[in-house]
Protein backbone atom coordinates (compact mmCIF):
# COMPACT_ATOMS: atom_id res chain seq x y z
CA UNK A 1 0.00 0.00 0.00
CA UNK A 2 1.40 3.47 -0.88
CA UNK A 3 1.20 6.54 0.99
CA UNK A 4 -0.89 9.21 -0.06
CA UNK A 5 0.05 12.76 -0.23
CA UNK A 6 -1.93 15.88 -1.03
CA UNK A 7 -0.19 17.98 -3.66
CA UNK A 8 -2.03 20.43 -4.57
CA UNK A 9 -5.39 22.48 -3.12
CA UNK A 10 -7.81 24.94 -5.49
CA UNK A 11 -11.21 26.83 -4.83
CA UNK A 12 -13.57 28.93 -6.45
CA UNK A 13 -14.77 31.36 -3.68
CA UNK A 14 -18.20 29.85 -1.92
CA UNK A 15 -20.97 32.75 -2.03
CA UNK A 16 -23.44 33.32 -5.19
CA UNK A 17 -22.12 33.99 -8.29
CA UNK A 18 -22.99 34.64 -12.03
CA UNK A 19 -20.29 31.94 -13.10
CA UNK A 20 -21.99 28.24 -13.85
CA UNK A 21 -21.44 25.56 -10.97
CA UNK A 22 -19.39 23.69 -13.44
CA UNK A 23 -17.33 26.46 -14.46
CA UNK A 24 -16.51 26.92 -10.90
CA UNK A 25 -15.39 23.56 -10.30
CA UNK A 26 -12.82 24.61 -13.44
CA UNK A 27 -11.28 27.50 -11.85
CA UNK A 28 -10.69 25.21 -8.78
CA UNK A 29 -9.22 22.44 -10.77
CA UNK A 30 -7.31 24.60 -12.67
CA UNK A 31 -6.27 26.00 -9.25
CA UNK A 32 -5.66 22.59 -7.85
CA UNK A 33 -3.49 21.80 -10.69
CA UNK A 34 -1.37 24.97 -10.87
CA UNK A 35 -1.02 24.56 -7.03
CA UNK A 36 0.84 21.37 -7.45
CA UNK A 37 2.68 22.57 -10.03
CA UNK A 38 1.45 19.85 -13.14
CA UNK A 39 -0.19 20.24 -16.49
CA UNK A 40 -3.80 18.44 -17.09
CA UNK A 41 -2.32 16.28 -19.30
CA UNK A 42 -0.39 14.67 -16.20
CA UNK A 43 -3.72 13.36 -14.27
CA UNK A 44 -4.13 9.87 -14.66
CA UNK A 45 -7.45 9.64 -13.17
CA UNK A 46 -10.19 11.87 -12.18
CA UNK A 47 -12.81 11.92 -9.04
CA UNK A 48 -15.93 14.40 -9.35
CA UNK A 49 -18.99 15.29 -8.46
CA UNK A 50 -21.72 17.75 -7.91
CA UNK A 51 -25.17 17.46 -6.39
CA UNK A 52 -27.12 19.95 -8.61
CA UNK A 53 -24.92 21.52 -10.89
CA UNK A 54 -24.41 18.93 -13.26
CA UNK A 55 -21.60 16.32 -14.17
CA UNK A 56 -18.35 16.82 -13.11
CA UNK A 57 -17.24 15.12 -16.72
CA UNK A 58 -18.61 18.22 -18.39
CA UNK A 59 -15.53 19.56 -17.46
CA UNK A 60 -13.36 17.83 -19.54
CA UNK A 61 -13.62 19.99 -22.76
CA UNK A 62 -12.87 23.16 -20.72
CA UNK A 63 -9.69 21.18 -18.88
CA UNK A 64 -9.02 19.38 -21.80
CA UNK A 65 -9.74 15.99 -23.79
CA UNK A 66 -6.51 13.73 -22.65
CA UNK A 67 -8.97 10.54 -22.60
CA UNK A 68 -8.28 10.52 -18.84
CA UNK A 69 -9.84 7.95 -16.77
CA UNK A 70 -12.48 10.45 -15.03
CA UNK A 71 -15.15 8.92 -12.93
CA UNK A 72 -18.22 10.97 -11.66
CA UNK A 73 -19.15 10.57 -8.28
CA UNK A 74 -23.14 11.08 -6.98
CA UNK A 75 -23.54 10.19 -2.99
CA UNK A 76 -25.46 12.61 -1.81
CA UNK A 77 -24.27 14.98 0.83
CA UNK A 78 -20.63 13.02 0.57
CA UNK A 79 -20.01 13.19 -3.08
CA UNK A 80 -17.09 15.31 -2.36
CA UNK A 81 -15.68 13.05 0.07
CA UNK A 82 -16.64 10.04 -1.79
CA UNK A 83 -14.95 11.38 -4.78
CA UNK A 84 -11.75 11.88 -2.25
CA UNK A 85 -12.15 8.39 -0.83
CA UNK A 86 -11.82 6.92 -4.78
CA UNK A 87 -8.57 9.00 -5.73
CA UNK A 88 -7.20 8.36 -1.82
CA UNK A 89 -7.68 4.49 -2.79
CA UNK A 90 -6.63 4.55 -6.47
CA UNK A 91 -3.27 5.93 -5.31
CA UNK A 92 -2.75 3.84 -2.14
CA UNK A 93 -3.21 1.00 -4.61
CA UNK A 94 -0.26 1.43 -6.44
CA UNK A 95 -2.04 1.59 -9.58
CA UNK A 96 -2.09 5.77 -10.28
CA UNK A 97 0.86 8.18 -9.22
CA UNK A 98 -1.79 11.45 -9.93
CA UNK A 99 -5.43 12.02 -9.16
CA UNK A 100 -7.65 15.10 -9.44
CA UNK A 101 -10.62 15.59 -6.95
CA UNK A 102 -13.29 17.60 -8.27
CA UNK A 103 -16.05 19.09 -6.56
CA UNK A 104 -18.67 21.63 -7.01
CA UNK A 105 -22.21 23.09 -6.91
CA UNK A 106 -24.93 25.96 -7.55
CA UNK A 107 -27.93 25.50 -5.56
CA UNK A 108 -31.35 27.97 -5.69
CA UNK A 109 -32.07 29.88 -2.77
CA UNK A 110 -33.86 28.21 0.07
CA UNK A 111 -34.02 24.73 1.94
CA UNK A 112 -33.34 22.14 0.29
CA UNK A 113 -36.83 19.98 -1.18
CA UNK A 114 -35.93 16.41 -2.20
CA UNK A 115 -38.51 13.96 -3.96
CA UNK A 116 -39.62 12.02 -1.38
CA UNK A 117 -39.56 8.86 -3.66
CA UNK A 118 -36.02 9.33 -4.33
CA UNK A 119 -35.33 8.43 -1.44
CA UNK A 120 -37.68 5.16 -0.93
CA UNK A 121 -39.99 7.51 1.18
CA UNK A 122 -43.61 7.82 0.91
CA UNK A 123 -45.34 11.12 -0.44
CA UNK A 124 -47.56 12.21 2.52
CA UNK A 125 -44.24 12.12 4.12
CA UNK A 126 -43.22 15.36 2.05
CA UNK A 127 -46.89 16.34 1.90
CA UNK A 128 -47.46 17.14 5.28
CA UNK A 129 -44.14 19.43 5.93
CA UNK A 130 -41.98 16.43 7.61
CA UNK A 131 -39.48 16.28 5.24
CA UNK A 132 -36.63 19.10 5.52
CA UNK A 133 -33.36 19.12 6.69
CA UNK A 134 -33.94 21.59 9.05
CA UNK A 135 -36.39 20.08 11.25
CA UNK A 136 -34.01 17.20 11.58
CA UNK A 137 -31.47 19.37 13.05
CA UNK A 138 -33.51 21.17 14.84
CA UNK A 139 -34.70 17.99 16.62
CA UNK A 140 -31.40 16.46 16.94
CA UNK A 141 -30.05 19.32 18.82
CA UNK A 142 -32.93 20.30 20.94
CA UNK A 143 -33.21 17.05 22.74
CA UNK A 144 -29.14 16.47 22.67
CA UNK A 145 -29.50 20.31 24.76
CA UNK A 146 -32.06 18.88 27.25
CA UNK A 147 -29.81 15.68 27.91
CA UNK A 148 -26.55 17.21 28.13
CA UNK A 149 -27.07 20.56 29.20
CA UNK A 150 -26.38 22.91 26.44
CA UNK A 151 -27.12 26.58 26.35
CA UNK A 152 -28.25 28.94 23.91
CA UNK A 153 -26.09 31.11 24.36
CA UNK A 154 -23.54 28.23 23.29
CA UNK A 155 -25.23 27.85 19.96
CA UNK A 156 -25.10 31.65 19.18
CA UNK A 157 -20.92 31.54 20.67
CA UNK A 158 -20.71 29.00 17.39
CA UNK A 159 -22.19 31.30 15.17
CA UNK A 160 -20.64 34.15 15.96
CA UNK A 161 -16.89 32.27 15.64
CA UNK A 162 -17.62 30.99 12.56
CA UNK A 163 -18.60 34.93 11.18
CA UNK A 164 -15.68 35.73 13.00
CA UNK A 165 -12.98 33.33 11.75
CA UNK A 166 -14.79 34.40 7.96
CA UNK A 167 -13.65 37.54 8.07
CA UNK A 168 -9.83 36.32 7.26
CA UNK A 169 -11.15 33.35 4.61
CA UNK A 170 -11.07 35.38 1.29
CA UNK A 171 -13.16 32.17 0.13
CA UNK A 172 -15.59 32.76 2.81
CA UNK A 173 -19.37 33.96 1.82
CA UNK A 174 -20.48 35.91 4.77
CA UNK A 175 -17.28 37.38 6.16
CA UNK A 176 -19.01 40.04 8.35
CA UNK A 177 -18.72 39.66 12.08
CA UNK A 178 -22.54 39.43 13.73
CA UNK A 179 -22.51 39.77 17.12
CA UNK A 180 -23.88 37.30 19.63
CA UNK A 181 -26.78 39.68 20.66
CA UNK A 182 -27.88 39.67 17.06
CA UNK A 183 -27.54 35.97 16.75
CA UNK A 184 -29.79 34.96 19.46
CA UNK A 185 -32.14 37.40 18.69
CA UNK A 186 -32.50 36.57 14.82
CA UNK A 187 -35.76 35.31 13.18
CA UNK A 188 -36.52 31.64 14.49
CA UNK A 189 -35.97 28.73 11.69
CA UNK A 190 -36.39 25.68 13.20
CA UNK A 191 -36.51 26.61 17.14
CA UNK A 192 -34.23 26.37 19.00
CA UNK A 193 -32.18 27.46 15.90
CA UNK A 194 -32.24 31.43 14.58
CA UNK A 195 -31.16 32.21 10.88
CA UNK A 196 -27.36 33.10 11.64
CA UNK A 197 -27.57 29.47 13.26
CA UNK A 198 -27.61 28.09 10.35
CA UNK A 199 -26.03 27.45 7.06
CA UNK A 200 -27.15 28.16 3.76
CA UNK A 201 -27.00 26.04 0.27
CA UNK A 202 -24.90 28.14 -1.58
CA UNK A 203 -22.65 27.70 -4.71
CA UNK A 204 -18.85 27.30 -5.03
CA UNK A 205 -15.91 24.48 -6.20
CA UNK A 206 -12.63 23.02 -4.28
CA UNK A 207 -10.37 20.15 -5.72
CA UNK A 208 -7.65 18.73 -5.18
CA UNK A 209 -4.73 16.82 -6.46
CA UNK A 210 -3.24 13.49 -4.84
CA UNK A 211 -0.09 11.87 -5.54
CA UNK A 212 2.00 9.14 -4.85
CA UNK A 213 5.11 9.83 -2.54
CA UNK A 214 7.51 9.13 -5.74
CA UNK A 215 5.79 11.88 -7.83
CA UNK A 216 5.29 14.07 -4.73
CA UNK A 217 9.15 13.95 -3.96
CA UNK A 218 9.60 14.37 -7.74
CA UNK A 219 7.13 17.91 -7.53
CA UNK A 220 8.36 18.78 -4.78
CA UNK A 221 4.60 18.69 -2.51
CA UNK A 222 5.65 15.30 -0.36
CA UNK A 223 4.61 17.81 2.74
CA UNK A 224 1.36 16.97 2.91
CA UNK A 225 0.21 13.51 4.15
CA UNK A 226 -3.54 12.04 3.71
CA UNK A 227 -3.25 9.77 6.51
CA UNK A 228 -6.64 8.32 7.26
CA UNK A 229 -9.89 8.71 4.91
CA UNK A 230 -13.23 6.73 5.87
CA UNK A 231 -16.95 7.42 4.94
CA UNK A 232 -19.80 5.38 6.83
CA UNK A 233 -23.17 4.83 5.80
CA UNK A 234 -26.23 4.92 8.81
CA UNK A 235 -26.75 1.73 10.80
CA UNK A 236 -29.58 1.04 12.99
CA UNK A 237 -30.34 3.26 15.78
CA UNK A 238 -28.44 6.20 14.35
CA UNK A 239 -30.77 9.63 14.57
CA UNK A 240 -30.67 10.57 10.67
CA UNK A 241 -32.42 13.07 8.74
CA UNK A 242 -35.84 12.00 6.32
CA UNK A 243 -36.93 9.27 9.42
CA UNK A 244 -40.33 8.85 9.91
CA UNK A 245 -39.87 6.49 12.67
CA UNK A 246 -36.73 5.52 14.87
CA UNK A 247 -35.82 2.84 16.59
CA UNK A 248 -36.12 3.59 20.95
CA UNK A 249 -32.38 1.48 21.35
CA UNK A 250 -30.06 4.14 20.11
CA UNK A 251 -26.68 3.34 18.29
CA UNK A 252 -23.76 5.37 16.76
CA UNK A 253 -23.50 7.83 14.26
CA UNK A 254 -22.07 7.79 11.14
CA UNK A 255 -19.83 10.03 12.06
CA UNK A 256 -18.53 8.30 15.15
CA UNK A 257 -17.82 5.16 13.02
CA UNK A 258 -15.81 7.08 10.11
CA UNK A 259 -13.70 8.91 12.90
CA UNK A 260 -13.15 5.67 14.58
CA UNK A 261 -12.17 3.83 11.03
CA UNK A 262 -10.17 7.41 10.11
CA UNK A 263 -8.16 7.27 13.95
CA UNK A 264 -7.08 3.47 13.01
CA UNK A 265 -6.08 4.20 9.61
CA UNK A 266 -3.83 7.24 10.55
CA UNK A 267 -2.51 4.96 13.88
CA UNK A 268 -3.84 8.56 15.47
CA UNK A 269 -6.45 9.84 17.91
CA UNK A 270 -8.17 12.87 18.79
CA UNK A 271 -5.54 14.67 21.09
CA UNK A 272 -3.35 14.71 18.13
CA UNK A 273 -5.06 16.45 15.79
CA UNK A 274 -3.97 20.15 15.52
CA UNK A 275 -7.26 21.89 13.59
CA UNK A 276 -10.84 20.57 13.12
CA UNK A 277 -13.28 20.96 10.28
CA UNK A 278 -16.62 19.56 11.34
CA UNK A 279 -20.09 19.51 9.78
CA UNK A 280 -21.76 22.55 11.11
CA UNK A 281 -25.31 22.47 8.78
CA UNK A 282 -26.43 24.65 12.02
CA UNK A 283 -24.76 25.76 15.15
CA UNK A 284 -25.75 22.18 16.74
CA UNK A 285 -24.30 20.15 14.50
CA UNK A 286 -20.78 21.72 15.04
CA UNK A 287 -21.24 21.08 19.43
CA UNK A 288 -22.83 17.45 18.65
CA UNK A 289 -19.91 16.71 16.09
CA UNK A 290 -17.07 17.76 18.53
CA UNK A 291 -18.22 14.55 20.63
CA UNK A 292 -19.49 12.58 18.11
CA UNK A 293 -16.04 12.72 16.77
CA UNK A 294 -13.93 11.69 20.28
CA UNK A 295 -12.75 15.53 20.80
CA UNK A 296 -14.50 15.89 23.87
CA UNK A 297 -17.34 13.63 26.65
CA UNK A 298 -21.21 14.78 25.59
CA UNK A 299 -22.01 17.43 27.37
CA UNK A 300 -17.78 19.29 28.24
CA UNK A 301 -18.81 21.37 24.92
CA UNK A 302 -20.70 23.67 27.30
CA UNK A 303 -17.68 24.77 29.44
CA UNK A 304 -14.98 24.07 25.99
CA UNK A 305 -16.83 26.52 23.81
CA UNK A 306 -18.03 29.53 26.57
CA UNK A 307 -14.22 29.40 27.69
CA UNK A 308 -13.29 29.85 24.17
CA UNK A 309 -11.24 26.32 23.38
CA UNK A 310 -12.64 26.39 19.80
CA UNK A 311 -11.49 29.32 18.76
CA UNK A 312 -8.20 30.00 16.88
CA UNK A 313 -6.02 30.69 19.47
CA UNK A 314 -7.74 27.66 21.79
CA UNK A 315 -6.54 24.28 22.19
CA UNK A 316 -9.22 22.92 19.84
CA UNK A 317 -9.62 25.19 16.86
CA UNK A 318 -13.00 24.15 14.82
CA UNK A 319 -14.00 25.56 11.68
CA UNK A 320 -10.97 28.10 10.98
CA UNK A 321 -12.83 29.80 8.12
CA UNK A 322 -16.24 29.83 9.17
CA UNK A 323 -17.16 26.40 8.07
CA UNK A 324 -20.77 26.28 6.67
CA UNK A 325 -21.99 28.58 8.53
CA UNK A 326 -19.83 31.41 6.72
CA UNK A 327 -19.31 30.07 3.83
CA UNK A 328 -22.76 28.18 3.05
CA UNK A 329 -23.29 24.53 1.62
CA UNK A 330 -22.83 23.48 -1.86
CA UNK A 331 -23.35 20.26 -1.68
CA UNK A 332 -20.30 18.49 -4.14
CA UNK A 333 -17.63 20.89 -2.46
CA UNK A 334 -18.53 21.43 0.75
CA UNK A 335 -16.33 18.46 2.35
CA UNK A 336 -13.31 19.27 0.03
CA UNK A 337 -13.38 22.70 1.41
CA UNK A 338 -12.61 21.59 4.65
CA UNK A 339 -9.82 19.25 3.51
CA UNK A 340 -8.56 22.71 1.68
CA UNK A 341 -8.42 24.95 4.53
CA UNK A 342 -6.82 22.23 6.51
CA UNK A 343 -3.86 22.11 3.94
CA UNK A 344 -3.91 25.53 4.27
CA UNK A 345 -3.49 25.78 7.64
CA UNK A 346 -0.75 22.86 7.72
CA UNK A 347 1.28 25.05 5.61
CA UNK A 348 1.06 28.40 6.87
CA UNK A 349 -1.05 30.00 4.90
CA UNK A 350 -3.66 31.10 6.81
CA UNK A 351 -3.36 34.54 7.55
CA UNK A 352 -5.53 35.81 9.63
CA UNK A 353 -7.27 32.84 10.15
CA UNK A 354 -3.86 30.97 10.92
CA UNK A 355 -3.64 28.74 14.23
CA UNK A 356 -0.24 29.20 16.04
CA UNK A 357 1.84 27.02 16.74
CA UNK A 358 2.50 25.79 13.44
CA UNK A 359 -0.09 22.78 13.44
CA UNK A 360 1.09 19.65 12.12
CA UNK A 361 -2.29 17.61 12.39
CA UNK A 362 -5.97 18.37 10.40
CA UNK A 363 -9.33 16.55 10.65
CA UNK A 364 -12.55 16.53 9.17
CA UNK A 365 -15.71 15.40 8.98
CA UNK A 366 -18.65 16.43 6.43
CA UNK A 367 -22.40 14.89 7.05
CA UNK A 368 -25.61 14.56 5.42
CA UNK A 369 -28.55 12.96 3.80
CA UNK A 370 -29.88 10.47 4.21
CA UNK A 371 -27.19 9.65 7.08
CA UNK A 372 -23.54 9.76 5.68
CA UNK A 373 -20.47 10.77 7.27
CA UNK A 374 -16.80 11.56 5.73
CA UNK A 375 -13.49 11.86 7.64
CA UNK A 376 -10.09 12.56 6.90
CA UNK A 377 -6.94 13.06 8.40
CA UNK A 378 -4.01 14.96 7.39
CA UNK A 379 -0.33 15.20 8.44
CA UNK A 380 2.80 17.12 7.97
CA UNK B 1 -62.80 13.52 4.70
CA UNK B 2 -60.42 10.99 4.11
CA UNK B 3 -56.88 10.00 5.07
CA UNK B 4 -54.06 12.08 3.12
CA UNK B 5 -52.91 8.24 2.25
CA UNK B 6 -54.46 4.80 2.97
CA UNK B 7 -52.54 2.18 5.64
CA UNK B 8 -51.49 5.21 7.34
CA UNK B 9 -53.68 5.36 10.14
CA UNK B 10 -56.95 2.96 10.76
CA UNK B 11 -60.49 4.18 13.19
CA UNK B 12 -61.31 1.57 15.75
CA UNK B 13 -63.62 1.26 18.35
CA UNK B 14 -60.78 2.39 20.85
CA UNK B 15 -60.13 5.67 18.56
CA UNK B 16 -57.78 6.08 15.99
CA UNK B 17 -54.57 3.81 15.45
CA UNK B 18 -50.93 4.36 13.61
CA UNK B 19 -50.50 1.41 10.98
CA UNK B 20 -47.05 0.34 11.90
CA UNK B 21 -45.36 -2.93 10.71
CA UNK B 22 -43.67 -5.56 13.01
CA UNK B 23 -40.71 -7.65 11.03
CA UNK B 24 -41.63 -10.81 10.78
CA UNK B 25 -38.00 -12.07 11.34
CA UNK B 26 -36.87 -9.66 13.61
CA UNK B 27 -39.96 -8.35 15.61
CA UNK B 28 -38.41 -4.88 14.56
CA UNK B 29 -40.98 -2.70 14.45
CA UNK B 30 -41.42 0.67 11.72
CA UNK B 31 -43.82 3.07 10.91
CA UNK B 32 -44.81 3.43 8.68
CA UNK B 33 -46.35 -0.06 7.06
CA UNK B 34 -43.99 -0.74 4.29
CA UNK B 35 -45.72 -0.49 0.59
CA UNK B 36 -44.58 -2.15 -2.28
CA UNK B 37 -41.70 -5.11 -2.37
CA UNK B 38 -40.91 -5.15 1.07
CA UNK B 39 -44.55 -4.99 2.54
CA UNK B 40 -44.18 -8.86 2.27
CA UNK B 41 -42.03 -8.89 5.50
CA UNK B 42 -43.92 -7.18 8.03
CA UNK B 43 -46.79 -7.73 9.93
CA UNK B 44 -48.98 -4.60 10.37
CA UNK B 45 -49.02 -3.77 13.80
CA UNK B 46 -51.51 -1.31 15.40
CA UNK B 47 -49.09 1.17 17.06
CA UNK B 48 -49.95 2.84 20.93
CA UNK B 49 -51.99 6.02 20.45
CA UNK B 50 -50.04 7.15 23.39
CA UNK B 51 -46.44 8.50 23.58
CA UNK B 52 -43.38 10.29 25.23
CA UNK B 53 -42.41 13.19 23.75
CA UNK B 54 -39.15 12.38 22.44
CA UNK B 55 -37.76 15.62 20.76
CA UNK B 56 -39.58 18.53 18.85
CA UNK B 57 -38.83 21.88 17.05
CA UNK B 58 -41.39 24.45 15.18
CA UNK B 59 -41.29 24.90 11.34
CA UNK B 60 -41.56 28.47 11.38
CA UNK B 61 -40.93 28.93 7.39
CA UNK B 62 -43.76 27.42 4.70
CA UNK B 63 -41.57 24.38 3.69
CA UNK B 64 -41.31 24.30 -0.25
CA UNK B 65 -44.10 23.02 -2.36
CA UNK B 66 -43.33 19.95 -4.13
CA UNK B 67 -43.39 18.15 -1.73
CA UNK B 68 -45.44 20.27 1.15
CA UNK B 69 -48.87 20.48 0.39
CA UNK B 70 -50.76 22.40 2.56
CA UNK B 71 -53.49 24.52 1.52
CA UNK B 72 -52.22 27.88 2.68
CA UNK B 73 -50.37 30.15 0.62
CA UNK B 74 -47.24 31.78 2.17
CA UNK B 75 -49.19 34.46 3.81
CA UNK B 76 -51.57 32.17 5.44
CA UNK B 77 -48.73 29.78 6.62
CA UNK B 78 -49.06 29.03 10.19
CA UNK B 79 -45.88 27.29 12.26
CA UNK B 80 -46.56 23.82 13.38
CA UNK B 81 -44.68 22.16 15.67
CA UNK B 82 -42.71 18.66 14.04
CA UNK B 83 -40.92 15.88 16.31
CA UNK B 84 -40.58 12.66 17.89
CA UNK B 85 -42.50 10.85 20.46
CA UNK B 86 -41.67 7.66 21.30
CA UNK B 87 -44.31 4.65 21.47
CA UNK B 88 -43.03 2.82 24.99
CA UNK B 89 -41.69 -0.41 23.68
CA UNK B 90 -42.42 -0.39 20.02
CA UNK B 91 -40.96 2.87 18.18
CA UNK B 92 -39.94 6.59 17.90
CA UNK B 93 -42.64 8.23 15.56
CA UNK B 94 -42.48 11.48 13.84
CA UNK B 95 -45.33 13.39 14.03
CA UNK B 96 -46.59 17.04 13.92
CA UNK B 97 -47.27 18.04 17.54
CA UNK B 98 -49.85 19.92 19.16
CA UNK B 99 -48.51 21.92 22.43
CA UNK B 100 -51.57 24.15 23.57
CA UNK B 101 -50.34 26.50 26.03
CA UNK B 102 -48.08 23.12 27.81
CA UNK B 103 -44.22 23.82 27.96
CA UNK B 104 -42.81 21.03 25.41
CA UNK B 105 -40.15 18.89 27.28
CA UNK B 106 -38.71 15.64 26.92
CA UNK B 107 -41.17 12.80 28.05
CA UNK B 108 -44.20 14.88 28.21
CA UNK B 109 -47.44 12.41 27.47
CA UNK B 110 -48.69 12.90 24.03
CA UNK B 111 -51.69 11.31 22.45
CA UNK B 112 -52.60 10.41 18.85
CA UNK B 113 -55.18 12.71 17.32
CA UNK B 114 -56.35 12.41 13.23
CA UNK B 115 -57.35 16.41 12.20
CA UNK B 116 -58.17 17.75 8.85
CA UNK B 117 -55.20 18.93 6.88
CA UNK B 118 -55.56 20.01 2.76
CA UNK B 119 -57.55 19.23 0.56
CA UNK B 120 -56.89 16.76 -2.78
CA UNK B 121 -56.31 17.58 -5.98
CA UNK B 122 -59.75 16.53 -6.54
CA UNK B 123 -60.94 18.89 -3.34
CA UNK B 124 -61.70 16.30 -1.04
CA UNK B 125 -60.87 17.38 2.22
CA UNK B 126 -57.91 15.10 3.82
CA UNK B 127 -57.06 14.43 7.52
CA UNK B 128 -53.64 13.05 8.96
CA UNK B 129 -52.32 12.39 12.17
CA UNK B 130 -50.67 14.59 15.14
CA UNK B 131 -49.66 13.68 18.70
CA UNK B 132 -51.49 16.17 21.07
CA UNK B 133 -50.05 17.24 24.29
CA UNK B 134 -52.10 15.63 27.39
CA UNK B 135 -54.24 18.69 28.77
CA UNK B 136 -53.78 20.63 26.02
Amino acid sequence: MSEVFIAGAGIHPFGRHELSGLDQGVFAARAALADAGVEWRDVQCAFGGSFAAGDADAALPRLGLTGVQFINVANGCATGGSALLSAYWAIKSGEFDLALVLGFDKHPRGSFNPAPADMGLPDWYGELGMMLTTQFFASKIQRYMALHGISRRTLGLVAEKAFANAVHAPHAWRRAPVALDDILNAQMVNDPLTKFMFCSPSEGGAALILASPARARQLGRDQIRLRGAAMRTRVKGSFEVFSPSLDIERGPSPAELAAKAAFEMAGLGPKDMQVLQLQDTESGAEIMHMAENGFCAHGEQEALIQAGATRIGGPMPVNTDGGCLACGEPIGASGLRQVYENVIQLRGQGGGRQVPGNPASGYTQVYGAPGVAAVTIIGR
Amino acid sequence: MRAIAPDLFIETPQGPRLLGGRRRESGEVVFPLPQGGERRFYEPMELSPHGLLWSWTVQRFRPKAPPYAGDEDERGFQPYAVGYVELPGEVIVEARLAFGAVEPRLGLAMRLEIVPFNHGADGVLQSCYIFRAEGA
